[in-house]
């Protein structure tokens, strides 16, 4: 099972099987593993009865919260995935696009106006909502701002992105200096990223929309690798390169935004996970992309049980954990395999 | 193996234009491949040779005039139907991720799988084949990017060969390569041509090479025709030196008969010069 050989749906088969396994067996130990006296021995048929309130952390803190780590640790791997396949560039990650600057401002916005609470405005999704509505306007705007003469450019989306970013940090920090102290703790809470606390119906609303989104991104999987070409070299090769782009863009901008606007920004996932992927699987975008999906949601479930657990009875922020691990694991990667990529 | 006649498919331009940014890079270009011929686009740099191989192989839809790939327009062309008739190799690609020498010839399967389909055991063969006829099989399981650019110009031809083409567009394809890989390319050219009655336009820089493999000549000059005919009719110093803007010497390959061309340095310049009877 060499990642030189030419992908087999046997292959596919089992490799989706061994990572979904992986992905169970982390949801496993992030529902098992915690500060409260529940154990994973517990949940064994068997084990002592639930006590209520051992029931009500496992049912309504844990597993929604676990669930969502997967869901959320799946899309922002697979945008990432998407996008260093449409920029052609391996440093490109789910933010790099700007969406991830219009989700923060709307995120930043409802918590300064005070819709944070759960008994405030539309009963705690108010953030999200605020957020997902600035993802779709920054969205419009940079792909209105990026089609020039009917075509996205690929180098306009990455700059208009970037400075669209730019903008939305500044904004930022203007919100944080005429915020109150207990607003700006919110919002640099938000910011940092963290896997929500959700109810089952609006985990499920998320999970659904990201694997929708996914299968329609897998859709496009073999022409990802003709990409890998230049996209004139995959116009040849009989791709629609045009239709590929835009639509790329939209979902792995839609997956972003959705991600972002639940959990803030959570980083080095969409960055680091598509590479140790590629090492472990090879470049092939039909395997990639299932992987992406299943060991990026494993990847979040561990790094969300590790801020739980490190500085118990205290918390971390997620994105602490996954950019503490990722980043010097980034560097030891980049130094390795950094000269096997050729993006002239 | 089917007949020249059903194979190949013609490739032609009627007075094909094109305008980088306003700046015209071809004008009225006329040219017509018929199956089973090599036909070479010859010019200087900037003549508009590349430019009219990319307009035939459709990234370049806003051309003005008619090009046409077995008798349909390029423009209105459905992309996969284009590729699956039509393999183009470039001067030179970049890849992005490491994939492996095979996983790229078989990318040339592209236009002939549908949806998310695997290939076959057949393309795998096919790939192979292909891979083997361009003197690459060994390097089947090297990563790209570990490849010498001579190498990679084999695999990438081998790409084009895995795409069962109908017609083949070469854009300098030799140019990395050693006398050895150069002539053997052209060989298999060649034989692409006469055995299955691949229609092939052909950018080169090489004269010679053009003389020995090519059955007709386009010479371009400033996007248009300056000249086109067989290679003895095209190749005169006349149109040479007027179209290249340079001193050559053109003699005859005593053991082929072809024409051979020899670019005059500054230094047989002088010398030519001092030969000449004042």
């Amino acid at each position: 099972m060499r990642s030189s050989e030419p992908l087999t749906r046997k292959r596919l088969l089992a490799w989706t099987l061994a990572l979904g396994a992986t992905l169970a067996l982390s949801v496993l130990m992030g529902v098992g593993w915690g500060t409260g006296s529940l154990s994973l021995v517990d949940l064994m048929p068997g084990g002592t009865p639930l006590s209520e309130q051992a029931r009500a952390v496992f049912f309504d803190v844990r597993l929604p919260r676990v669930l969502a780590a997967a869901v959320l640790g799946g899309a922002l791997t697979v945008a990432g995935v998407v996008f260093q396949a449409l920029l052609r560039n391996p440093l490109a990650d789910p933010y790099v696009l700007g969406v991830s600057g219009g989700a923060s401002i709307g995120g930043v916005l409802a918590l300064l106006f005070g819709f944070g609470g759960a008994a405030s405005l539309l009963g705690g999704l108010a953030v999200p909502s605020f957020a997902f509505l600035g993802a779709l306007g920054a969205l419009f705007l940079i792909e209105w701002v990026a089609t020039v003469g009917g075509k996205l450019t690929v180098y306009t989306i990455l700059l208009t992105g970037a400075i669209f970013n730019a903008f939305a940090a500044a904004l930022i920090y203007f919100i944080q200096t005429i915020a109150s102290l207990e607003q700006l703790h919110a919002i640099v809470f938000y910011l940092m990223g963290s896997v929500p606390l959700l109810g089952y119906r609006a985990v499920g609303f998320l999970a659904a929309s990201c694997i929708l989104a996914t299968v329609a991104l897998l859709s496009m999987a073999r022409d990802y690798n003709a990409l890998t070409i230049g996209e004139e070299g995959a116009a040849q090769l009989g791709v629609d390169v045009e239709r590929i782009k835009r639509r790329t863009f939209v979902l792995g901008s839609l997956l972003t935004g959705l991600a972002v606007s639940v959990a803030g920004l959570i980083g080095f996932v969409g960055l680091v996970v598509p590479h140790l992927l590629r090492l472990l699987l090879g470049p092939d975008h039909r395997l990639l992309l299932p992987a992406a999906f299943l060991g990026g949601g494993a990847f979040l479930v561990l790094a969300d049980l590790t801020a739980r657990v490190a500085v118990a009875p205290g918390e971390l922020p997620v994105g602490v954990v996954t950019a503490l691990v990722g980043g010097p694991f980034f560097l030891f990667l980049l130094r390795r395999r950094g000269s096997r990529y050729d993006f002239a | 193996m089917t007949s020249p006649e059903t194979r190949g498919v013609s490739l032609e331009t009627e007075a094909v234009g094109f305008r980088y940014a306003g700046e015209p890079a071809l004008e009225e270009v006329s040219l017509r491949v018929e199956p089973g011929e090599v036909v070479g686009l010859l010019g200087p740099n900037g003549s508009g040779k590349s430019t009219l191989i990319r307009i035939l192989s459709g990234v370049l839809p806003r051309y003005e005039g008619s090009a046409r790939v077995d008798g349909g327009e390029v423009r209105t062309a459905r992309r996969k139907d284009l590729a699956a008739k039509l393999a183009v190799v470039p001067q030179e690609t970049s890849f992005g991720f490491p994939f492996t020498v095979l996983q790229i010839v078989l990318m040339g399967r592209h236009p002939h799988l549908a949806g998310l389909a695997f290939e076959t055991p057949q393309d795998v063969d096919l790939a192979r084949a292909a891979l083997d006829r361009c003197g690459a099989a060994h390097l089947e399981n090297r990563t790209i990017q570990d490849l010498s650019s001579g190498e990679r110009q084999r695999v990438v031809f081998a790409r084009a060969l895995a795409q069962e083409p109908r017609a083949l567009l070469l854009d300098e394809p030799a140019s990395f390569l050693d006398i050895r890989h150069q002539t053997e390319l052209y060989d298999l050219v060649r034989e692409l041509a006469v055995t299955d009655g691949t229609a092939v336009l052909t950018v080169l820089h090489d004269l010679n090479l053009a003389a020995e493999y090519c059955d007709r000549i386009y010479l371009l000059r400033e996007g248009r025709v300056a000249a086109a005919g067989r290679t003895d009719e095209v190749f005169t110093y006349a149109n040479l030196t007027t179209v290249f803007e340079t001193e050559v010497y053109v003699d005859t390959n005593d053991l082929t008969g072809q024409l051979l061309v020899v670019p005059l340095s500054g230094r047989a310049r002088r010398v030519l010069a001092e030969k000449k009877p004042s």
